[in-house]
């Protein structure tokens, strides 16, 4: 376990407009507490760049910078050009960016950062749809989900996409997934990123009650249930080659993750049935390729 | 020293002797050669500076607004599409008070493809917050790149420097190089009073409320109408050091003229030409060459308007169905001080068309002849 350095001592983190149960403030302050001073977040528009505060406040520890919804990733490079430029080579960049940003609008830009290999430690808190301008899907959003733009009648038909391969196709050294519920792994893989020279990337469900429809209070148990279920495994891939389970779930069904959520509640039993066998034979392809000398193969998604 | 450039590396140069710290760029005719040599220099250590080698001009300009946060000089330059994919980016750039210096090579808007010259793209921007210097010489592209630094730098406004595709970016001339300990002298490291520092972490650009908004821009307003001084001061060290300088509107011929046409960009080394030509023969021409766009040099303007004196505006740029941009300015400028003047408007040379002496001695004729009669299209195909 690592130690926990008090970032946040002294009421600095307090103050943030997060809805009650929101996972993204629990996942930052972990961040930070791990990362430390010597850092600088980079975030675009999204729902951390309204609750870090309103001008002229801001409960932010270390720098903030704000950026357009499409440029985060391009503006964390030039943050790092001038850092080495001015001699500042030690501090960390850090994207802080939801999957609106990552997912979609920024995806270019990300693709672009992860091809230079840019050293960035680049974080998205993925709640899976546009949740601050009110629960419009992204590509993000998994495959059932209501959203008010993928209403009852015409949930989302499409999977989620698989950012961590796509990225792990660019050959980055380091990507991993993470959960609050996992507060441990979360911050060892935060503690391992911090090491890495290069674009690390670290992907974190982040739970949002308002856009999950879900209790405020089971936000916790929803991220524990998503990795338990299968729906959101945790792993980790170095160099686009070697992938590692890092927690081997109970494999529950995915009916009690589902089950909790108001998003899901359209879903038929043969959509619920879709769900289970791809959750089922994604986990399947995960465990065979954990820790395995073979490449990766790209078309782990194959209906 | 003595060399003779083009326009694209004459801003080349500019940009090695400011010593900027971080350049991106992308590729686009004709802007290109610029990013090339930039990336060189950088490569062989000449600069040292690093070039980020970006996948789009939006994240250029983003890249730059990442690295002028941390108190670095920037630099980046691109044309049309470039730009205009830049669009939401350069009002972040004013908006976060960064001074980034950006050449446009002035190249005209597609549809239809073209890669040949008009001011559109630039004068599109002409809201974002920039500061906007046109240039017609080489020589004025290399001071102009060296002072705008120091302009961005003083006012916390970003500036772009424009010149015409082709025309100048490509065209060869002989232009005078300041040593590099001149430029060191008078164009010191920059000193930001704000950036992103783990020291004094603070938060840049975030969400605002009606209560604070309107402030911001005045300010960044307030920094606009304050910039001609700026300006002015800038290029008066810059003269001492150099023996060169700018004025926002550079007067020619106009003492005795009877017709004075106002204009910008290559078009003016034409019109100069013709002027040349045209007071060998007896008639009483002139020319008023704009350098700004933004600020607009309405004062300086005002003092070269006399009430006996016809003018023409000459725009290689267009707004469709309102004209050229440089003459709504200016029809703006004469309204707003109650002058009577009305002014000939003429369009010429959209997308690379030549705009020939004959042009120019057709459009004083015109000046001289018939009262101003809304927009005139120059060489429009019959």
């Amino acid at each position: 376990m690592i130690e926990e350095k008090g970032i946040f001592s002294g009421g600095e983190f307090c103050g943030h407009a997060s809805c009650p149960g929101c996972g993204e403030k629990i996942i930052l302050r972990h961040i930070l507490d791990v990362l430390g001073r010597k850092t600088i977040i980079v975030c675009p528009a999204g729902c951390a760049a309204v609750t870090d505060g309103i001008f002229p406040h801001s409960i932010s520890p270390v720098p903030f910078m704000h950026t357009p919804f499409d440029a985060v990733a391009s503006c964390a490079a030039g943050v790092r050009a001038g850092l080495e430029m001015s001699g500042r080579s030690e501090v960390t960049v850090m994207v802080w960016a939801g999957d609106g940003a990552t997912f979609d609008i920024g995806m270019g830009a990300l693709s672009a950062i992860a091809e230079r290999n840019e050293n960035i430690l680049y974080i998205c808190y993925d709640n899976e749809a546009y949740m601050n301008t009110g629960i419009q899907r992204s590509s993000a959003t998994p495959f059932g989900s209501w959203t008010t733009t993928t209403p009852r009648g015409r949930l989302k038909s499409e999977p989620k996409k698989d950012i961590n391969f796509i990225l792990a196709s660019h050959k980055i050294p380091y990507i991993a997934t993470a959960s609050p519920a996992f507060i441990d792994d979360l911050r060892e893989k935060v503690n391992k990123a911090k090491e890495i020279t290069g674009l690390r990337f670290l992907h974190v469900l982040s739970p949002c009650p308002p856009g999950w429809k879900s209790d405020p209070k089971d936000s916790i148990t929803l991220a524990r249930l998503a990795v338990e279920c299968n729906v959101f495994p945790l792993f980790e891939i170095e160099n686009g080659e070697r992938i590692r389970l890092s927690y081997r779930s109970q494999s529950l069904p995915v009916t009690e993750y589902l089950d909790m959520q108001g998003r899901f509640r359209y879903l038929s039993e043969e959509e619920t049935e879709t769900i289970q066998s791809r959750t089922d034979e994604y986990y399947k392809t995960l465990n065979s390729l954990h820790e395995s000398e073979q490449p990766l193969r790209m078309t782990m998604r194959k209906e | 020293m003595k060399k003779v450039v083009s326009g694209n590396e004459a801003t080349s140069l500019a940009v090695k002797l400011s010593r900027a710290q971080v350049i991106s760029a992308y590729p686009i005719t004709p802007q290109t050669t610029i990013s090339e040599k930039l990336s060189e220099i950088c490569g062989s250590g000449e600069l040292d500076a690093r070039f980020v080698k970006v996948e789009s001009e939006h994240s250029a300009m983003a890249t730059l607004i990442g690295a002028s946060s941390t108190g670095v000089r920037t630099f980046t330059a691109t044309s049309a599409q470039g730009l205009a994919l830049m669009h939401e980016l350069l009002f972040w750039a004013s908006g976060a008070r960064l001074p980034i210096v950006m050449v446009d090579v002035n190249r005209a808007m597609a549809a239809p493809w073209t890669i040949w010259c008009d001011q559109t793209d630039s004068v599109a921007q002409r809201d974002t917050g920039w500061m906007q210097f046109y240039c017609w010489s080489n020589q004025e592209i290399l001071d102009s790149v060296i002072c705008s630094f120091k302009i961005a730098e003083k006012s916390s406004i970003p500036c772009m420097i424009c010149y015409d595709g082709f025309f100048i970016s490509h065209t060869n001339e002989p232009i005078d190089i300041p040593e590099q300990k001149q430029i060191d002298k008078f164009l010191p490291p920059r000193k930001a009073e704000y950036f992103l520092d783990i020291d004094n972490p603070q938060t840049f650009s975030g969400g605002t409320l009606p209560n604070y908004f309107m402030e911001i821009r005045y300010k960044l307003h307030d920094a606009f109408e304050k910039a001609q001084g700026v300006i002015n001061d800038v290029y008066d060290g810059y003269n001492k050091l150099t023996g060169r300088s700018y004025e926002p509107i550079e007067p020619y011929y106009i003492d005795d003229a009877d017709r004075v046409l106002i204009t910008s960009g290559s078009a003016a080394s034409t019109v100069f030409h013709t002027v040349n030509k045209m007071r060998k023969s007896g008639e009483k021409v002139g020319m008023l060459r704009i350098r700004q766009l933004r600020p607009f040099p309405e004062k300086e303007l005002l003092y070269y308007i006399k009430p006996n004196i016809k003018y023409g505006a000459l725009d290689r740029n267009l707004s469709p169905g309102t004209g050229g941009v440089f003459s709504q300015e200016i029809r703006s400028v004469l309204n707003r001080n109650g002058n009577g003047n009305r002014i000939h408007e003429f369009i010429a040379g959209l997308g690379g068309r030549d705009i020939t002496t004959n042009n120019i001695e057709e459009i004083f004729k015109r000046i001289g002849n018939v009262e101003p009669d809304g927009i005139n299209w120059v060489g429009l195909l019959k």
